[in-house]
């Protein structure tokens, strides 16, 4: 009877592994392929491709920490709150005049500590899901956001403090021209991404989340301190918030209300796009990258194209969906029932 | 023929209460190397409640466990893993996410140490997973294959092998072949005879006959939380068991 298993598996059965791994970096190249025909001259140029990245910087952070929590099957609706709230309280130190690295190093503790009241009150407050908690967080960080800013704008920091999402990395000893600069923010990605990779894929705790996502009570019962697992997961997706808080900082050079606003919804939607199930245990760093930057080339692209941000909306919704019906036409086919 | 070997594993008068149910009443039970016993009982008959004091997940309200002589005192699972006592779940406590060997060293993974930080060694985890597989005569395509992609015998084999990849010294299985197709059935049986010839003390529970008479020694029957009734696997009967279990002597 194995025998005949074996013959059936077809060469299109054997690439299932292969398309679930890198479908989605496909699409990305696809995606690029197009946006380059519409747009020969602009799409692909030195100062876009930068654009994007420096666009995506921020919220890239955020959906890698969102991640996590999904491969836990978990949820943080909270993440555009924590980056708020921590914005605002580094926008309120350095006002205060306080040394750069201590504005600097704020926010991350200020997201840390958002991250930990998520984890501790889904695992000690024994929350029904995730969900419940980090919804209530999400108005909670927020609200005290604007309660210790007063709601205003804090504008005006150092150029240490902007450094990660405002810096440019010299290259003309490489010969080429001043504005082809390399943003920090794009190093940054790529080292937090790295990282987290490596977190992820390479160290128990990491392996011990994906077990987590995919049967709980397995991971309990491998004597596994569940609790503490997902609270380490929401800490350091508020960790994340805080450096994507940094990032913005950077960018804008202020502290805003409205930081953030529904960004929590852009994160799950990069995760989703990139092959994360909701249902946890499945997805990897490489697919939210992907789905960061799919999301990222699509408004950069239709923008560069004048196409209204409504149609921007319906687009990236559709791809949404369109992505996880592959997903579950994938499963159809790729695992026993 | 067992009683001559080594008692591995020994409970005096386990009595357990949740508040004023009792569910367990002054339990004996034991189980020596090599040796498969059967546990058989009605639902409700507090199986499953004795499997989760041996195991170290309920501390029982009154009574002792003995293992090899000693008494031990189980604060949870960890503890009773320590011992060499391991149980394999009813609803495979697997994670299909994971391939097999991640699985079977799941929360004991072998590290490789650069400076402070601590890498997983795939490697090994490769290696000693073959290993173990090969021991156990277990076929599987590859260590590497995902667990949800394997079938409810594999998965449970999976599971066997999983509870005996650190020199277990009891197993305790709960209803092994419940959620099985008949041709897998046989499969996991002649895995537990495996580990029976290896040493191994293998408890049982089971609804099956056909499971209690081709691999255990010896089988207890349960009713209503109390001991009902014990015999040498040669000096009783199907029939007879069956009556145990619906409270017929």
């Amino acid at each position: 009877m194995e025998e005949k298993d074996k013959k059936q598996e077809s060469l299109y059965v054997k690439l299932i592994p292969y398309f679930e791994k890198y479908g989605i970096l496909l699409l990305l190249v696809l995606m690029i392929l197009v946006m380059h025909i519409l747009q020969p001259d602009v799409f692909l140029s030195w100062r876009n491709v930068t654009n994007v990245f420096k666009q995506i910087s921020w919220q890239s952070m955020l959906a890698l920490g969102v991640f996590m929590v999904i491969v836990t099957a978990g949820i943080d609706l909270s993440v555009g709150s924590i980056m708020m709230l921590s914005l605002m309280i580094l926008a309120i130190v350095a006002k205060a005049g306080a040394p750069w690295f201590v504005v600097a190093l704020v926010p991350l503790f200020a997201g840390l500590l958002c991250g930990l009241i998520n984890g501790l009150g889904i695992t000690l407050l024994r929350m029904p899901h995730p969900f419940i908690m980090t919804l209530g967080t999400l108005y909670i960080f927020r609200g005290t956001g604007n309660l210790i800013s007063g709601g205003t704008p804090i504008s005006g920091f150092t150029d240490e403090v902007r450094y990660l999402g405002h810096g440019r990395i010299d290259l003309t000893w490489l010969g080429l021209e001043k504005s082809q600069y390399l943003p920090v923010s794009l190093v940054l990605i790529a080292v937090v991404y790295f990282v987290f990779w490596i977190f992820l894929n390479h160290s128990r705790t990491g392996k011990w989340i994906y077990a987590i996502g995919g049967n709980p009570s397995a991971a309990r019962a491998s004597g596994i301190n569940v609790n503490k697992i997902l609270i380490i997961v929401y800490s350091l997706c508020g960790f994340l918030s805080g450096i994507g808080a940094l990032i913005l900082a950077g960018r804008t050079d202020s502290g805003y209300p409205n930081a953030g606003l529904q960004s929590e919804l852009d994160a799950i939607a990069a995760c989703i796009i990139g092959g994360a199930s909701f249902f946890g245990g499945r997805g990897t760093v490489l697919g939210v990258f992907a789905g960061v930057m799919i999301m990222g080339i699509l408004r950069n692209g239709l923008n560069l194209m004048d196409v209204s941000s409504f149609w921007q909306q319906v687009l990236i919704g559709s791809i949404i969906v369109l992505a996880v019906y592959v997903d579950v036409l994938r499963r159809d086919f790729g695992t026993r029932k | 023929m067992t009683s001559t070997n080594k008692l591995l594993l020994e409970a005096k008068g386990i009595t357990k209460y949740f508040g004023t149910i009792t569910a367990l009443e002054n339990v004996n039970l034991k189980v020596h190397e090599g040796e498969c016993l059967g546990v058989v009982g009605d639902n409700g008959a507090g199986k499953s409640t004795l499997m989760k004091v041996l195991s170290g997940l309920y501390k029982p309200s009154k009574g002792a466990l003995f293992f090899e002589g000693k008494e031990k005192v189980l604060e949870s699972p960890k503890d009773s893993q320590i011992l060499g006592l391991e149980m394999v779940y009813q609803d495979l406590a697997l994670a299909g996410n994971l391939p097999i060997g991640e699985n079977i060293f799941l929360g004991r993974e072998p590290t490789k140490n650069i400076g402070f930080l601590k890498f997983l060694d795939f490697k090994k985890i490769q290696e000693m997973t073959n290993a173990h597989l090969d021991k156990l005569k277990i076929n599987v395509k590859s260590a590497d294959q995902k667990v949800e992609e394997l079938s409810g015998g594999q998965r449970q084999a999976v599971a066997i092998a999983r509870s005996t990849a650190f020199n277990a010294k009891v197993v305790i299985m709960d209803e092994p072949t419940a959620a099985l197709a008949i041709k897998e059935v046989g499969k996991v049986l002649d895995l537990i005879n495996k580990l029976k010839s290896t040493g191994v003390g293998v408890i049982v529970i089971s609804h099956r006959m056909d499971d209690i008479f081709s691999v255990c020694d010896r089988v207890m029957a349960l009713f209503q939380g109390t001991n009902f009734a014990e015999a040498q696997l040669d000096k009783t009967s199907r029939d007879e068991v069956i009556g145990w279990i619906m409270g017929k002597k």
